[in-house]
């Protein structure tokens, strides 16, 4: 099974979004929350780690967040404010309802990694849908090899889950840099793909999670393959415009690709040559 | 699996004949005139049907809901070219004698507002969803060309897939009676022998008829489903005689030497492939307008955005789901700006889908040469000329 495999079978009219309670919400940066969710009735099926929901903020309209977290059996989301609908989203408070639909697209497949060695890349808010892999890897140390997690962030204040990359680091390789320094900072300061030449890992035998900005994608895959993994087992999380999240609304093409459907989790030999054509 | 709608339409998926099983025969071809098509239209509105088909407004073939045959266009031809769109009124009878007019089954299927779903806040805070509203009545389609009998099987992978069955489409699909007619009078735009699609019926239909005005006008008549047979069971026909079945072919034979325009020969997917970063783009971009004309008549471009709304208390919100355009900047608007900017980057996106990545996506092309995108150009843009340049890039001078 490749990370780009075929979704699992989907329930029924994928149109509609079910109603959910924001159970709690905790800022992460100044324009950046992190969402528990709770049915208001009946549930979602189970969103897998690099699959996404479309979120509706009633009468402003919906947007992809990819999952990025479990808290029990409630579904976890982290979400920037950039937009209309992300602002709605991202002003809610507790016990506000909002509406969900998915789970849509592709997942990380983080099972076929097993045995591998882990390389996490991420850039900015590409943070969050990473977080349930590197949970996930964390939590079966026996199942995978070294783990090595490269954050890179554009200021320190704008680094998310800073507590949880701390406990983290107890267990694996974490490294952080950022754009630009500010009072305090004493760590590297530079782009996340200067990370990967330390990463503590066997290249050859590793799995890489790859999720940011396009430019940092492109730059961080290309570094992992220039270090020898193999570029089949760099995986990266692709982004377009999406209005329905399965297919009908033509929106999310990249070339031949639906990324609502054939994405967001592509290989790297998938994405590469899109990549490579501008404007595509 | 968990059931998860309130109030939802669509979610089994369809019952339709499927295109690409063999064709259902029922016995010979019958023969009808026109008044057994008036009888055809009846029997449609007796069983409960919308009627759909071909009518005149506004100096153009408009599909309308009918109750009588007589609205449909008598002796009306339609005169094409790029750019060009005339009716001319000639001396006949014939009701199908006009190729494709700026509208498609897809007006109806697909429709360019639907309502997908309203939703009201209740006291304590929760939110009550409704889905998207059930047509009333099904649909009849009289007098559908084979190009759009293709166009609604491409519609049918898109819309109506196995996975998520689009409810609006399939709501309306669902039980549709398709009449078709052979095409006998193709125009100057139509490319369907190219994309395999006409003038011939083949498949798709519940009905088909092959219009014949040498020796009479009458109308071959074939059932292509249990329903379509039925129907021709209750109308006024005769057997169809071997002159007739030979004057229908003759028709059908007619319109197939008669349409010139054709694709490149070679495989579409992999010419739009390879021509991603042709210096055609340029060419095309210098004429295109931008204007979105070509997906708006396009029988199979199905693109969409939202619209979310409330009303004035923010108690009731609705999502409208409205056709949009490959063509406009905002379609492929990120937080960060449009990823296609430029007229090169959008026309490359709407042609390479249509006749590239749509195999890839859907298993089909995304075109079946109806000719339409040619005639609504303003700019007089021809996806066939666009084709066979980037497979033949030019050299100094226009191709033949």
């Amino acid at each position: 099974m490749t990370a780009a495999a075929t979704a699992p079978p989907q329930f029924g009219n994928a149109a509609v979004p079910v109603p959910y309670r924001i159970v709690s919400r905790v800022a992460e940066t100044a324009d950046t929350v992190t969402v528990e969710l709770a049915p208001v009735a009946q549930a979602l099926p189970v969103f897998e780690p690099g699959r996404f929901a479309m979120i509706t903020a009633y009468g402003i309209g919906d947007v992809p967040i990819s999952l990025s977290g479990w808290h029990g059996n409630r579904p976890v989301h982290t979400i920037r404010a950039v937009g209309a609908v992300t602002r709605a989203l991202c002003q809610a408070a507790p016990g506000a309802v909002i509406g969900m639909r998915g789970p849509f697209g592709t997942t990380w497949d983080v099972s076929s990694a097993a045995g591998h060695d882990v390389i996490v890349v991420a850039g900015g808010i590409g943070l969050a849908p990473l977080r349930p892999v590197i949970r996930r890897v964390l939590a079966e140390p026996t199942a995978f090899g070294r783990v090595s997690v490269l954050v890179g962030a554009r200021e320190p204040a704008e680094m998310l889950y800073r507590d949880e990359l701390r406990r983290w680091a107890a267990r694996a390789q974490v490294e952080v840099i950022v754009d630009r320094a500010a009072d305090g900072w004493t760590g590297p300061v530079g782009l996340v793909t200067a990370l990967v030449a330390g990463a503590d890992v066997d290249p050859a035998a590793a799995v890489a999670f790859v999720c940011g900005p396009e430019v940092m994608m492109r730059s961080a895959a290309r570094a992992l393959i220039d270090r020898g993994v193999p570029a089949a087992a760099v995986r990266v999380s692709l982004e377009r415009d999406m209005r329905c999240g399965v297919g009908w609304c033509g929106h999310c093409q990249l070339g031949p690709l639906l990324i609502c459907r054939d994405g967001p989790v592509v290989n790297h030999p998938v994405a590469a040559p899109l990549w490579d054509v501008r404007e595509l | 699996m968990v059931m998860t709608m309130v109030d939802a339409v669509g979610d089994k998926g369809m019952t339709m004949p499927d295109a690409g099983l063999t064709p259902f025969t029922d016995g010979p071809a019958r023969l009808i005139d026109m008044d057994g098509l008036r009888r055809l239209v009846d029997v449609l509105r007796d069983r409960g049907y919308t009627i759909i088909a071909p009518t005149v407004r506004d100096g153009a073939v408009m599909l309308a809901e009918i109750d009588a045959a007589d609205a449909l266009p008598h002796g009306v031809r339609a005169e094409t070219e790029a750019g060009t769109y005339r009716l001319r009124h000639g001396h006949d009878d014939a009701v199908f004698a006009h190729c494709a007019g700026p509208q498609s089954v897809k007006d109806f299927l697909h429709p360019s507002r639907a309502r997908l779903w309203s939703a009201d806040r209740t006291g304590d805070g929760a939110v009550t969803t409704t889905g998207p509203d059930r047509p009333a009545k099904r649909l009849a389609f009289l007098g559908v060309h084979p190009c759009d009998v293709a166009a609604l099987a491409v519609l049918d992978r898109v819309l109506a897939g196995p996975e998520h069955p689009d409810p609006v489409y399939t709501a309306r699909r669902d039980g549709t009676f398709l009449i078709t007619a052979e095409c006998t009078e193709p125009s100057a735009t139509c490319f369907c022998t190219s994309m395999g699609t006409g003038p011939a019926a083949t498949r798709g239909f519940d009905l088909a008829l092959t219009e014949v005005l040498d020796g009479g006008h009458r109308f071959l008549a074939r059932g292509g489903s249990p329903a379509g047979a039925e129907v021709l069971a209750e109308l006024p026909s005769r057997p169809a005689r071997p002159a007739d079945a030979s004057a229908a072919a003759t028709a059908v034979a007619a319109a197939d030497a008669a349409i010139t325009r054709r694709m490149p020969a070679e495989s579409l997917p992999d010419l739009i492939r390879a021509g991603r970063e042709s210096p055609h783009w340029d060419d095309v971009a210098s004429r295109c307008l931008a204007c979105g004309n070509c997906t708006l008549v396009c029988p199979t471009c199905f693109c969409t955005t939202t619209e979310d709304v409330t009303d004035l208390t923010g108690e009731h919100a609705e999502r409208w789901r409205v056709w949009d355009s490959c063509f406009s900047l905002d379609f492929s608007y990120m937080h960060g700006g449009p990823v296609r900017v430029s007229t090169q980057s959008r026309y490359r996106q709407w042609i390479s889908h249509k006749l590239g990545t749509w195999h890839e996506q859907f298993g089909t092309s995304g075109c079946v040469g109806c000719g339409r995108c040619i005639a609504w150009c303003p700019a007089g843009i021809d996806i066939t000329r666009e084709a066979a340049e980037l497979a033949a890039p030019r050299a100094g001078n226009e191709p033949a």
